[in-house]
Formats: C-alpha cells, structure tokens, sequence
C-alpha cells in the first residue's frame, strides 16, 4: 500500500472510530447503561434516559451517519479519491 | 361506502400500482435482475431500503409491544435502527466498491475459498427462509382480518402479486415497487397516529404528544401512564424488570444482525458510487425513523387509551370499572376475531384489567372483589384497531390494512430476491454449473424466485413452530455468522481462510445451538428457558453477541497459526478500502 492510500485509510478508520463511540455512548450509554441516573432529571415530560432509550438515540444514529458522509465526501476530495475525479 | 368495499378499493388500488411499476420495470439483464444495474439514486434507495427493512413485525407488532413493555421495548426501537450507523461506516462503501452481485460472493472471493461462500449462502438461505415465512403469515392474516377472506385465498393473492414483480423485475422492479410500498404504509401509520396524539394532547406531532401534558388534566402522559399501570399492579411504564446485561445483549445483536442481514445489504449494492452507498444509508435510516420515532408514542397511546377505556373510574371503586354490555363497537369487532378476550371471572358484569401475576398485588385486588384479570389483548391488534379506537373514517381503516400488506409483501420480495441469487449466482453460476450463459443464469434466477416464493407461501400456511421465534434466530444467526467474516474481510488483511470457515461455523453452531436448546426449535428443550439458566443471563435473543466474538476471537487465532492471504487478496483489500475506480451503473 503506497503512503497516500495508508495515510487516507488512517484517516478514515480515526473518523469512524471517533463516531462509533458517540455511537455507543448515546445508546448503550444514556439508553441502557446510565438510564437509571439520567431518568432522575426529567425535561419537558420525559424521563431523560427513557428519551434517549426511545426517541433520541435515533435521532443521534441519523445525525452521525450524515456527518460521517460529509467528513468522508472532504476526505475524498482532499486525497484526490473520488470516483469521479 | 361500508370498510369492506373501501378496504378492497384502497389494497386493489395499491396493487395495480405494483404491478403497473413490475411491467415498466421488467429486468433483462442479470446486472438488472440483482442489483437494479447499480443506477437507482441514493435517496430512492434510501426509501427502498426502508420498505425492504419494515416488516410485518414492524408495522403491525412493534408499537404493541412496546405498548405492553414500556422501557423494555426500547430493545426493538434502538436495535432495529443503530445497525445503519454500522452499516454506513464499516460495510455499505467498501462492498459497494467491490462491486459485485451478492454477499456471499464477497465471502468467497476475499477468503477465496468456494468452501466459505457455500457456508455464507446456506446462511442466508436459511436465516432468509425463516424471516420469509413470517412475513407470508402477515399478508395472510390481514387479508383474512380485513377482506374477510380464507387465510389461504389471503395467502395465494399474496404470492401472487410478488411472483408477479420480483420474478419479472428482479432487483429493479423491487426497488421501484418498495418506493410505492413505503409511501403507503408510512401514510397508514403516521395518519392514525397524528389524530391520536391531537386527540390526548392537543399537540399533533406524535414525537412531542409523546412528551407532552394529557388533555383536560395538566399532567405529563408518561407520568399519568407511569401511574395508572402501577396502581393496576403493572410495573411502572419506563422501568424494566429484564436486567441490564440482557438488555444490552439483544440490543446489541439486533443491531448487529441488521448489519448482517443479506436482503438489506445487498440494497447498497445498486446505488452508482461508493459515496452514494453511504448517503443511501443515512436516507434509509431517515425513512425508517419517520415510523420508529412515532412507534413508541403510539404505544403509549394505546396503553393509555386502553387502560383509561377500561378503568372508567377509581381503581377498587365498585362502579370504576367498564361495564361489559356497555363496551365500545371496536371492543365488540375484535372479539369476534379472538384476539381479544373476556372472562367475567368475579361475575360482576364489569371488566377488570389489572397484574395477576403480581404477589403483591394480589390482597388488593382481593379486598377489590376481584378474581382474575378478565381481558387479554393480543398485542397485534394495537396498530390495527388504533383508528377504530380513535374513531376515524372508514378510509383510514382502510388504508392501514393497505398499509400492513404493503409492509409485508415489500419485505418477502427483497427477501425473495437474495434467495434466488444465491441460489442462481452463487451455488449454480458460481459452484455447480459454472459455464451457464447470461440467459440461463437470469431464467435459473427467475425459477429459483418462484420456488422460494412456492415455498415461502407454503411456510406461511403451515408454519414450522419457529416462525414466532424468528427474531431470534434470523438476528442471531446474521449477527453471529455473516457480519464478523464481511467485517473483518474489510477491516483485517490477516484473516485469512481457514479463520473466516473456522470462525462462521464456531459462531454458527454455538449461537444455533443455545437457541435450540432454550426454545427447542427442531429438536425438544433441552434446559428450561429462565433467567437462572441463561449464559452470562443472556437470554437466547441477545445470544448472538457471545456467538459473533467467538466468531471473531477464533478467525484471529486460527488466522494466527495458518497461512497469510495471498499477495492478490490482500491488493483487492487495499483496494476496496478507496472509493475511487468503482464500476459506474451498468445501464439504466
């Protein structure tokens, strides 16, 4: 593999990592693992880890997915990988 | 107009669209037949996929059963929706950019060995099958419960009209008619659902109703709902009793098998570039979350709806109870299917619902008078009998039984489809009859989709006693066999061969075989299936976790002691992993 192609591969596999853990912080997190302490404060009618249980982890996972796409479309373009270059 | 006459125009309507798409849409090549010709535009595949995605369980099971487990639902609604985030950043671009026709054809060429892409298929043939069946039984059961035909005339119908465009249109015709399947049954679910959240709280959008104060009594839903299951003994709507390593467990191998599933990885194949694979599943995701984020306020609802339908007044009250003979109509229609029920246990002409299996419970509801609960409420019927509930047109009734099939039949095609390929390109092009022509391969996919679908309908009418624990298996099996070898296929250029083969069949047989053995699936249960007796107190749908780290731990170590891929695996690894020179759209 030359430099570039490990460098842009690095990159990449730093980007999803990064995303991945926010990933798993707000479901199994906020949603299964701290549920218990996040319920005691409650916002607007919801218990706050019954909101990220049922209602905000998803919203989080469609968020990080478009983030992922606009870091990845940059990080194509920047080492010259794109398809249609 | 009565329900029956617009029940038939609204599914008789919905069909004719199908089949009008299958007709313009017929495939003629094989590029065609199993990925569309890798031309469909990534926000339309996005909506495929959603279709293809949202079963019957989604669409007419889900919203019940979390209406009965609160919390506990949250399983289904964050496992059946972060396997995307998986799906878009470790596999959807890389096999996209591989660029062939199946996932076991990745298999076999990254491990080249015809050994491993035969273990993949009889994976997804079977995990396909499984799912496959429950679907058929969807189509069957609403057309039965809604057209008042014969479970088998619901079926045949049924098999008919997805013979029609997936033996003809393939891939292609799918894609299209998934489009039409999704607008119709997103419009049946979120229709009823709008008018029940304006109705309880005055706020029209479910997402925030759910969140938002009760009509006519200032307080919170969730509060109210946490309240008046409890003082019927239930436990409290946003807590659970399942324990968190088992939560954890079958949250994870829901996402996990999502990302494994044939039918829904195979949908990133038809998109024209790797960038488009990866916006395609954030579209797919945005599409699904329109109906999962509403899913759980329906529940709510519907819990709170019944329960106040039920519990007219004080609980204990002599007169707080609903009184039979006075019952709401849609009380009255859903008894005749069965699917609910009333006992009149203490004799009192009232319908008491309450916890029975609650110890402690049991001296109140004594000094009540009270001798039982008397309702059962099959779950199924939440979603369905919600615009009667909420006294709604007959349309809408209509549009969502419209809806149900839509969620079912789109489902079974895509499924369907994975099937015939991996029965035409994989174990015949690829393994039997490897000098079969262009055309024979297409016409050997077109009979493989019509025997599965035979075959499917079959299962659907008489199904084995597994199909109610699909669930488990399908997800078990997709998280613990074909997710770790695609997985570390991209991500590792040490694994090799004899890992990958090594590595599905350890987390194969292990995860097949706890499920078996607890819910005796083929052969008698072997140990009770009970808390005490779970692995780790994993119950068998979360088993799958355990079984894909074997997966992975035993690939790495049989990796270790064996050969390293050969040099040109490892270039078609390195080249996989970039976007750029990906084979553009076939034709279109």
């Amino acid at each position: 593999m030359d430099e570039q192609s490990a460098a842009y591969w690095k990159r990449n596999v730093k980007l999803v990592s990064v995303l991945i853990a926010i990933w798993f912080i707000v479901s199994y997190g906020f949603g299964i693992l701290f549920v218990d302490a996040l319920n005691s404060i409650e916002i607007a009618g919801f218990q706050l880890g019954f909101w990220f249980a049922q209602q905000g982890s998803i919203y989080v996972f469609v968020a990080l997915i478009f983030v992922y796409v606009a870091k990845m479309n940059k990080l194509d373009r920047e080492f010259g990988v794109r398809e249609d270059d | 107009m009565d329900l029956t006459t617009l029940t038939y125009i609204a599914v008789g309507l919905s069909f004719a669209l199908y089949i009008g798409i299958a007709i313009w849409a017929k495939a003629s090549t094989t590029g065609e037949f199993y990925v569309a010709g890798k031309g469909v535009n990534p926000v339309v595949n996005g909506m495929a996929t959603a279709a293809d995605w949202m079963s019957a369980a989604s669409f007419i099971s889900m919203a019940g059963l979390i209406a009965f487990l609160g919390y506990g639902g949250s399983v289904y609604l964050m496992g059946w929706t972060g396997g995307y985030c998986l799906l878009a950043m470790l596999l959807a671009p890389y096999l996209r950019k591989y660029g062939k026709f199946t996932v076991p054809e990745f298999i076999g060429d990254r491990y080249y060995s015809r050994t491993a892409r035969i273990v993949a298929v009889i994976c997804l043939i079977f995990i396909s099958f499984t799912y496959v069946a429950g679907q058929m039984r969807g189509v069957g059961i609403v057309f039965s419960r809604f057209l008042e035909v014969e479970l088998l005339t619901g079926l045949i119908v049924g098999m008919g009209i997805v013979f029609i465009y997936a033996v003809l249109g393939g891939m292609k015709g799918i894609t299209y008619t998934q489009v039409a399947q999704y607008c119709v049954l997103i419009i049946a679910y979120t229709i009823p659902a709008i008018f029940i959240a304006f109705q309880l709280t005055g706020n029209p959008l479910p997402q925030l109703a759910f969140g938002s104060t009760v009509n006519g009594t200032g307080e919170y839903m969730l509060d109210r709902l946490n309240q008046v299951v409890t003082e019927l003994g239930f436990l409290e709507y946003t807590t659970t009793n399942k324990s968190t390593i088992d939560i954890f467990a079958i949250t994870l191998a829901l996402m996990v098998g999502t990302a494994g599933l044939p039918h829904v990885i195979v949908r990133f194949f038809t998109v024209p570039k790797v960038r488009d694979a990866r916006s395609s599943a954030g579209w797919a995701l945005v599409f699904i979350a329109l109906l999962y984020t509403t899913a759980p306020a329906v529940g709510a609802m519907a819990r709170l709806n019944l329960t106040d339908t039920i519990q007219t007044g004080e609980v204990g009250a002599e007169d707080g109870n609903l009184v039979y003979e006075e019952r709401p109509d849609w009380m009255k229609r859903w008894e005749a299917t069965g699917l609910l029920k009333f006992e009149d246990k203490n004799g009192d002409g009232r319908i008491q619902y309450y916890n029975d299996a609650n110890a402690e419970f049991a001296t109140k509801a004594a000094e009540y008078g009270w001798a039982g609960n008397e309702l059962s409420v099959d779950r199924d019927i939440m979603v369905l009998a919600n615009p009667e509930i909420a006294q709604l047109p007959n349309w809408v009734i209509a549009l969502v039984a419209a809806g149900g099939i839509a969620a079912a039949l789109s489902t079974a095609a895509g499924l369907l489809l994975v099937i015939s390929s991996g029965v035409s390109h994989d174990l015949l092009k690829g393994t039997f009859t490897p000098n079969m022509t262009e055309g024979q391969e297409l016409m050997a996919g077109r009979v493989a989709a019509a025997v599965a679908i035979v075959i499917a309908g079959y299962l659907g009418y008489n199904p084995p006693g597994f199909v109610a624990q699909v669930v488990a298996f399908a997800f078990g099996l997709a998280a613990s066999s074909l997710f770790p070898v695609i997985i570390m296929g991209i991500f590792s250029k040490k694994v090799n061969r004899e890992g990958a083969i090594a590595g599905m069949l350890v987390g194969l047989i292990f995860t097949m075989g706890y499920i078996m053995s607890y819910k005796g699936i083929f052969i008698p249960v072997l140990i009770e299936n009970v808390e005490a007796n779970w692995l780790f107190g994993i119950s068998p749908e979360g088993i799958g976790v355990v079984g894909m780290l074997l997966n992975f731990i035993v690939a790495f170590a049989v990796s270790k002691v064996t050969a390293e891929p050969p040099e040109h695996i490892q270039h078609m690894i390195e080249d996989i992993r970039v976007p750029k020179g990906a084979g553009g759209a076939v034709d279109h």
